[in-house]
């Protein structure tokens, strides 16, 4: 008792725990980021043509620059990218749409349902994304018969399951992060006025969550997209095989470096700007709360 | 057990209610009656078991023995039809607990257009009337939480005015408002006592509770110690708990 006085005058020689004090977050505009990113992009570029140009001076006489066959080449590694963006779109839909629904069974009142959805949910989450993959390529069949109707189901579509699989399991996390956020009082005075558990889940817990969800959902999309080029690996033409096939055809050890930092900076320039608006999302949420 | 003045048919009527939580007993042994149009104040020291009784009434707290009924309908029932009874029972909490998303006005509308499926065009005119009638007519289109406290908690009334219950009930309503909001709710509250709505407040308000109540219970330690009319609990507590805990509050 006798100690009460000294703590308040900040003169005890006992270890004090101080309140921990968070740097105050500024809130930015989303206009900052982007440009943010612009600055880095820009840096990115300059490294590109630092390693561009000494591949041109080590380019054996009277053959090809680096710089023609770099641009022989981009158009189609940028089409490669382009078929990883499509991937990633629908791997994102697919494992959203599934995520959703397996996320909200994680808080259902029936046992049964909670528990499979929580063990799917953990089971896909800790698994490496690229076994997950290998599963779907390989164990899934490779055309569907039903009624007598041949369906074919191709190597990419095997592929976008794949990558949903991991996708949909962090999602339900989400979901379920988001909805066990909300406070319990909304429950309690959405119960009280008599609305249904499923019309409380839908018009008063998740809108709320919503907005909680999305940075999160945001980040888990530019994981997802930098992880597609795991499907070249399992022999779908991607971005990364094109440029792989590219250096194989050139047979130019210089060019090694530029050609992939080439696809590199697509994925760059993709991915950081999502990183960064999610950043600033985080930020614009949290301060309002 | 009758108030002051002889009112309408049992609306509430709460014999032998029991409730633990886990080994930890909350409520032992209470009954109570409120007539229609009849205004009850539950009061008594904190941890007495007052918001856990009046949380049975709506079945938002399971009750362990006893029989609830509310408009003649048993709560402590396997079968209860727990969103029938909510229809009937309105309730407000102490943290006022809207929905952030919504304006004042959609937060007043939601239920009765979704829950009881009336009429929109309807429900908008009587949330309007409802919300004037609070006096917050200016609030219309104000999120929660642009709103004050006390304006939050009359749009939470407005809100459960809005199902047309047959009974109101207030859970210490006013403990999280400063001394200004906390008249311009309570004003709400004697308001619609004096119209005739049945109400159970859950208050710390003595003063208040002396002059709206019909009738007041004083709960400790999950008993109802000692009930009566205001004038005769305030005035001339028989039980030495009650003075005690009047000496302390008043």
């Amino acid at each position: 008792m006798s100690g009460y006085p000294a703590m308040r005058a900040g003169a005890t020689d006992l270890a004090v725990l101080k309140p921990f004090r968070a740097p105050p977050i500024a809130p930015t505009g989303l206009a900052a980021p982007a440009m943010l990113s612009t600055g880095m992009l820009a840096t990115l570029a300059v490294v590109f043509c630092a390693s561009l140009a000494l591949a041109q001076n080590a380019a054996p006489a009277g053959r090809d620059g680096a710089v023609t066959i770099l641009l022989r080449w981009a158009p189609l590694i940028f089409q490669g990218f382009l078929f990883n963006i499509l991937i990633s779109f629908l791997s994102m839909a697919l494992g959203t749409i599934v995520g959703v629904l397996v996320g909200i069974a994680q808080v259902s009142l029936v046992a049964p349902l909670r528990r499979t959805a929580w063990g799917l949910t953990q089971f896909f989450r800790n698994a490496p994304w690229l076994v997950l993959l290998f599963y779907a390529m390989f164990l899934l069949p490779f055309e569907f018969r039903v009624f007598g109707l041949t369906i074919a189901f191709p190597a990419w579509v095997k592929a976008i399951i794949g990558l949903a699989l991991p996708v949909a399991a962090n999602v339900s996390e989400i979901v379920r992060g988001g909805i066990r956020s909300i406070p319990s009082g909304q429950w309690e005075s959405a119960e009280s006025l008599a609305f249904t558990r499923r019309q409380t889940m839908w018009m008063i817990i998740l809108p709320q969550a919503f907005k909680r969800m999305l940075p999160p959902w945001m980040n888990l999309y530019a994981i997802l997209t930098m992880a597609t080029t795991l499907i070249s690996v399992v022999g779908i033409q991607d971005g990364l095989t094109i440029t792989r096939a590219a250096l194989v055809a050139e047979s130019r050890p210089e060019l090694m470096i530029p050609m992939y930092l080439l696809l590199l900076l697509m994925f760059f320039a993709y991915c950081y700007p999502i990183a960064r608006v999610t950043i600033a999302l985080e930020r614009r949420f949290n301060v309002k709360v | 057990m009758a108030g002051r003045h002889q009112l309408g048919e049992p609306v509430v009527v709460i014999e032998g209610v029991e409730k633990s939580f886990g080994a930890f007993p909350v409520l032992k042994d209470v009954g109570l009656t409120v007539r229609r149009g009849e205004t009850v104040c539950i009061i008594g020291p904190s941890g007495s078991g007052k918001s856990t009784l009046l949380r049975c009434i709506n079945a938002l707290v399971p009750v362990s023995k006893g029989s609830i009924t509310v408009a003649g309908r048993q709560v402590v029932d396997q079968k209860l039809d727990k969103l029938a009874l909510r229809r009937d029972v309105g309730i407000v909490f102490q943290q006022y607990n809207l929905f952030p998303h919504k304006t004042a006005l959609e937060n007043v509308m939601m239920a009765p257009v979704h829950v009881l499926k009336q009429d929109r065009a309807e429900v908008e005119e009587r949330a309007r009337a409802l919300l004037a009638k609070v006096g917050l007519a200016a609030k219309l289109a104000a999120y929660p939480g642009e709103l004050s406290g006390g304006q939050q908690q009359r749009v939470a009334i407005a809100r459960s005015l809005a199902m047309n219950p047959k009974v109101m009930l207030f859970d210490e309503v006013t403990a999280a408002l400063d001394p200004e909001t906390k008249k311009e709710v309570l004003v709400a509250i004697q308001d619609l006592a004096a119209e005739g709505m049945t109400c159970i407040l859950v208050t710390h308000e003595m003063g208040f509770a002396r002059e709206v109540a019909d009738h007041v219970y004083f709960t400790d330690g999950g008993l109802i110690v000692e009930h009566g009319t205001p004038a005769a609990l305030f005035g001339a507590p028989r039980e030495e708990r009650t003075r005690a805990f009047l000496d302390k509050v008043l």
